[in-house]
């Protein structure tokens, strides 16, 4: 399995993006090269904000800006714009229903910045925030178009931003899409669901889980709020043996809490698994190393299935494609803080 | 701006007094000293210090008709009492809502909301609430908590720079919010990109829920403290119309900041038996009500 590797994305997309939206703001908080935004500042310094070390005002400017028919965009890490600022986000922009974009950059165990720059919980936090839709990207062909994705909605977006050397695993020519999952693989033994780059961990592990004959309805969700696509539901459904979810969250209010909602609403009565941070702050470590500790990889999610199945299925970890087999030499700085 | 005729602004803040103690009468509670500290603040505001358009008849209240939300497209803020916006109108920011009372009345007075507006006060399905949001009558923006207007003025002001509009960004403040660090970063943040459309106008009661400020956190010195953040800070009596026009009326090359010191037992010195606690008057006997009751019969402001 040999994936594409794209260096920094959202630079360049962003700014070729941006140049016929003359409403299209950027507003930081000190972290500019960080979240890719500082070659947009230099083409674009009109349109460009420092506001400093200063979230709550950052998010009260912003719903100002956009209440006067501007869209501001939001760079700064995840963290800074939902845990300090929360009451701002609610009060000033969601409430309002403001078309206000908050590009949270790293999300869940995606930096060595450990728990002060980890955002674990904020699809948790944030799936109660009434009038705020929430994406996740999974790969460079979703950092490029979740603009678009943002850009059409009437209100406030939250999306979970990817940065630095990012895998392509869709093709540029199938750009993400509102509150549709991509159907990656089918079967009926079980149906799974990732979000985010744990999607990459699992094309991993399906690809092997396929050949030893299990039956895999995979699905890729990139709009975890709303939650209303019925290729979802479909999906839920067809399972015969369990549902899994995994994610790059906890599992506490994420896209496992979300779909254990669905399956209650409506009465599938099927066993549900859901990978992600068992309630517990992770530690700051590289992303390869975070994912096997906290068993958000290609093998915890095969134990998963053989748990599930009861069923060993002799799998070892070389049999398992390589993680990142990067096949494009990059220079981009993936964890410059 | 036009000729000011100081009796007649002096006389619309009498009556704010005197209409929210009717009200706070009438319903056994009411946030009194704010219309004690800043009837003649907002009376100003309303009465030529902020350019706002007139409107061709005083608005009815309204029905509570939703949220704001993608599916409600013709949702409209309380901006409307304000008049028609234009680029050269300024715009009007109440930041701390606890004074809807004060605001509603003195959009009575001027002659923006209906007559029998305070009927509808805190009553169920309607507008008029009792801490307002951005569906209220005279609220642009939700502020209900505290220091968030500021940050959402200093935002409001930056697009009307991006967008050549002449009309200033003006922002009534309670003194309590100095106490938010979000404040002190909106601040910094208006000065630093040079928005010197925003001004400020701050009811400096020296009260707030718990009591006296200075038993709570004080805020002093504040003309001091904000100027450190380079805006122009003027500090005048808010009981003086004079001094209140003349201030507001600079053209400054900063944002500039009035600091009005007023007292929360304005006219209506009974209140004075309630200290140290003037935030919310709610009578504790009949007998203090009546008390109220016979001040107010006795007005003869």
């Amino acid at each position: 399995m040999s994936i594409e590797i794209v260096s920094r994305p959202h630079v360049e997309n962003f700014i070729n993006w941006s140049k016929d939206k003359p409403k299209v703001l950027v507003l930081s908080a000190d972290l500019t090269n960080s979240c890719e935004v500082g070659k947009w500042r230099d083409t674009y310094p009109e349109r460009f904000f420092s506001m400093g070390m200063a979230e709550q005002n950052m998010l009260g400017f912003a719903a100002g800006l956009a209440r006067e028919g501007f869209e501001p965009w939001l760079h700064t890490f995840a963290v800074f714009l939902y845990r300090r600022p929360l009451d701002q986000l609610q009060m000033s922009i969601a409430y309002p229903n403001l078309p206000v974009r908050l590009v949270g950059f790293l999300p869940g165990i995606t930096t060595p910045g450990g728990v002060t720059h980890q955002a674990i919980e904020d699809v948790g936090v944030l799936r109660g925030v009434p009038n705020l839709t929430i994406l996740e990207t999974g790969d460079a062909t979703e950092i490029e178009s979740v603009l678009d994705v943002a850009h059409a909605i009437d209100g406030p977006v939250y999306i979970r931003m990817l940065r630095g050397e990012v895998s392509r695993l869709f093709d540029k020519s199938e750009p993400m899409e509102f509150n549709s999952a991509r159907v990656l693989s089918q079967g009926s033994d079980l149906t799974l669901l990732t979000s985010g780059i744990t999607t990459e961990e699992a094309m991993r592990a399906t690809k092997v889980l396929r050949e030893r004959g299990v039956g895999i309805e995979h699905l890729h969700i990139s709009t975890l709020k709303p939650f209303t696509d019925e290729k979802v539901l479909a999906a839920l459904h067809k399972a015969q043996k369990g549902i899994i979810t995994m994610e790059n969250h906890s599992v506490i209010g994420g896209l496992g809490s979300t779909v254990a909602e669905v399956m209650a609403e409506n009465a599938i009565g099927k066993p549900l698994v859901r990978i992600g941070l068992q309630d517990t702050y992770a530690h700051g470590a590289s992303q390869k190393y975070l994912l096997e500790h906290y068993s958000l990889d290609a093998m915890a999610l095969i134990k998963r299935v053989e748990a599930l199945l009861d069923k060993e299925l002799d799998i070892k970890p070389e049999d398992i494609p390589s993680a990142r087999e990067i096949s494009v030499h990059s220079s981009a700085k993936v964890e410059a803080l | 701006m036009e000729p000011i005729n100081f009796e007649a602004v002096q006389k619309t803040a009498n009556n704010i007094r005197k209409r929210v103690l009717e009200h706070t009468v009438k319903n056994n509670g009411g946030y009194l000293s704010q219309a004690c500290s800043a009837a003649e603040i907002v009376a100003a505001l309303y009465s030529g210090l902020v350019k706002l358009n007139p409107l061709s008849e005083p608005l009815a209240p309204e029905l509570f008709k939703g949220v704001p939300s993608k599916n409600f497209t013709d949702y409209r803020t309380g901006a409307v009492f304000h008049g028609a916006q234009s680029s050269d109108t300024d715009r009007l920011i109440i930041s701390p809502a606890h004074y809807a009372l004060v605001i509603y009345t003195a959009l009575i007075e001027t002659k923006r909301l209906r007559e029998d507006g305070l009927d509808f006060f805190n009553k169920d399905g309607y507008s008029v609430e009792m801490i307002g949001a951005e569906h209220s009558p005279g609220f642009e923006t939700t502020t209900g908590s505290l220091a968030q207007a500021l940050s959402q003025a200093g935002g409001i002001a930056l697009a009307r720079k991006l967008k050549k509009e002449t009309g200033k960004v003006w922002v009534f403040m309670s003194d309590g919010e100095f106490q938010e660090g979000q404040t002190w970063e909106a601040l910094a943040a208006i000065n630093y990109h040079g928005l010197d459309n925003v001004k400020i106008i701050v009811d400096v009661n020296r009260n707030q829920c718990d009591g006296p400020m200075d038993s709570v956190m004080t805020i002093e010195p504040l003309a001091q403290r904000i100027k450190s953040f380079g805006w122009q800070v003027d500090v005048i009596d808010g009981h003086n119309l004079r001094e209140m026009y003349g201030a507001g009326s600079k053209q400054t090359l900063k944002p500039q900041a009035i600091l009005a010191y007023t007292d929360p037992m304005k006219n209506i010195e009974i209140l004075k038996e309630r200290l140290p606690v003037l935030h919310y008057v709610r009578f504790s006997s009949e007998a203090e009500r009546e008390k109220y009751q016979d001040f107010y019969k006795a007005w003869s402001l």
